[in-house]
């Protein structure tokens, strides 16, 4: 049996718990105003009123690192930091360095954001964070690493909750990533160029890519997971065992599946299948972790009916699902033969990042902030509304994208009887106008949803100040008396 | 004297052999998480970590501070 010792609450460091999460609901709104921004550029495109720094080029990647980062990565520096701390019952340690995790890694996106409007870029998807932010970023990752291992270093419980195994599967293979996919011989402050070149470069790019999104964007979401979903059930993870198989399967298939990002180009044919069947064999991993996290609900599948929260959780693993099912279908070459270059795969990746990442962070959120600032939510039933105004919105994006991509795939396609092209390139952008339009609005759904949080948050916590200023005020009253 | 590593650079050889190297630990791991009935009952014990944390607040002091930090929402709220 798991041994505890006990720990007064007010032991653990939840300053910098409330930081992150503040944080990480700012870089949502205005990261996910600007993807709404761009979608409406690319449905209108007079919207970038030819100002450089308004055009989808440059606002893409602001959309990107802003919620990838600024959202994602502060939610899970504020997840993290409340896991390791519950689960070893050990109070964090270094809190001036985690406090520098902080600043160092707002200031990071912030800066990374700006300097994309101004056109400074690395022009490597997912990483154009220029050369001196690349440094500072490193740091920032290392002072999180030293922070996390000697939490967990000074715990109080024997063993080590799986949540934690992700997370730090998660620091220390987004360190590598990072640090090697963006070796590069700098020139100016502001320019470098990559230490490799050609197929090379490419597949480090897409070794990168694909792996942020297996550790930053699945693992370390997965640690959520596994912590939140008990604890909002008030039960168990379905299996302990399935979930040490899930992770060492995981981490395991992960690093080899970045080559399916290059089928059909120069990379060698061999590492294109070995990619494509690592990313078949993923699926086991996927669906097993996905089926421990909705079964832990076995025998209480009413509070679907009864906790908002409840929903956000097992919608994300639903769509986790989804999505990690899509994706092996997709590493298939000959479907990628359809697939690649069109807007299926920016489907695909919002139906990852809106249906799997952001709704496992928000019910993640609605648990965590009523703990942070001793109190209850606001509204309940504003939850309901965030619930249904971002699944809406998530379907209108995704079943708009599976229309505009494969539609596009199929056109491009597609040969008259004399073996020439059927469409010219224009046609399937005049094909895709209805269909952006239609992402736009789920966006927009998506973004309102968002907003509703914002407000409810905001109100919650007012209310917990108004209830500690009462509380406050009697005591002191009571003490004036005596 | 270092011939013999020439063997693990040639694809032929390399390939199979990180397939067997990797296949077989993750065969091990299977079998140390399923194979032994105390193990396992070891193992899925710890999965009520997370819900031990919620009972290990200090009683109420009195103080206003402390009032704030006992006053926690449980589980289920």
């Amino acid at each position: 049996m798991a041994q505890s010792s006990a720990l007064p609450a007010e032991q653990y460091n939840y300053d910098i718990v409330r930081k992150f999460t503040i944080m990480a609901m700012v870089w949502a709104v205005v990261g996910m105003s600007v993807g709404v921004y761009i979608a409406c550029e690319l449905a209108w495109p007079f919207l970038n009123f030819d100002i450089a720094a308004l055009t989808f080029g440059r606002l893409r990647p602001v959309h990107t690192t802003l919620v990838i980062f600024g959202f994602g990565g502060s939610a899970l520096f504020a997840t993290s930091y409340y896991i390791v701390q519950r689960t070893s019952q050990a109070r964090l340690a270094f809190p001036w360095v985690a406090e520098f995790t902080f600043w160092g890694w707002s200031g990071g996106v912030a800066l990374g954001a700006i300097t994309y409007m101004l056109g400074l870029s690395q022009g490597r998807e997912y990483a154009e964070f220029e050369w001196p932010l690349d440094i500072a970023i490193t740091l920032v990752w290392v002072s999180y690493f030293a922070v996390y291992v000697e939490t967990l270093r000074r715990r109080s419980q024997p063993h080590i909750y799986v949540a934690n195994w992700f997370f730090l599967a998660f620091i220390v293979a987004v360190a590598l990533l990072h640090i090697f996919n963006n070796l590069a011989v700098p020139v100016s402050l502001t320019k470098s160029y990559s230490l490799f070149a050609g197929v090379q470069d490419a597949m480090t790019q897409w070794w990168y890519g694909h792996n942020a999104v297996g550790f930053f964007l699945t693992a370390a979401f997965l640690g959520m997971m596994y912590y939140f979903v008990p604890k909002q059930a008030g039960r168990p993870v379905y299996s302990y065992r399935l979930s040490i198989i899930h992770f060492w399967a995981l981490i395991f298939l992960y690093m080899w599946a970045g080559g399916h990002h290059l089928h059909w180009t120069s990379l060698p044919d061999w590492v294109s299948t070995l990619a494509a069947t690592f990313s078949i064999l993923l699926l086991m991993p996927s669906w097993g972790g996905m089926i421990n996290g909705i079964m832990t609900l076995s025998g209480a599948w009413d509070k679907l009916r009864s906790d908002p929260i409840m929903l956000f959780l097992i919608t994300s693993l639903s769509f986790y699902g989804m999505s990690t099912f899509e994706g092996p279908l997709m590493s298939l070459k000959s479907v990628n033969a359809l697939s690649h270059y069109t807007d299926w795969t920016i489907g695909h990746v919002h139906s990852g990042a809106l249906g799997w990442v952001a709704l496992v962070s928000f019910g993640s959120f609605y648990h965590l902030i009523p703990r942070l600032y001793d109190t209850k939510m606001y509204s309940q039933a504003l939850i309901y509304v965030h619930f249904w105004l971002a699944t809406i919105g998530i379907v209108l994006y995704i079943t708009a994208l599976w229309v505009a991509g494969i539609g596009q795939g199929l056109m491009l396609r597609s040969f008259d009887d004399y073996g020439n092209l059927a469409y010219t390139f224009i046609e399937t952008v005049e094909f895709m106008h209805t269909p952006y339009i239609w992402r736009a609005l789920g966006g927009a759904f998506f973004v309102s949803g968002v907003l509703v949080m914002v407000y409810n948050m905001v109100m919650t916590v007012r209310a917990a100040r108004y209830e500690q200023a009462a509380v406050e005020a009697k005591l002191t009253a009571k003490l004036a008396k005596a | 004297m270092f011939d013999w590593l020439m063997w693990f650079t040639r694809m032929d050889n390399s390939k199979p052999l990180a397939l067997a190297l990797f296949f077989g630990a993750f065969c091990g791991i299977l079998i140390y998480v399923f194979s032994g009935k105390r193990r396992s009952e070891r193992l899925e014990s710890y999965k009520y970590i997370p819900l031990l944390d919620d009972h290990l607040r200090q009683p109420d002091t009195g103080s206003a501070s402390d009032h704030s930090q006992t006053r926690k929402v449980m589980d289920n709220e």
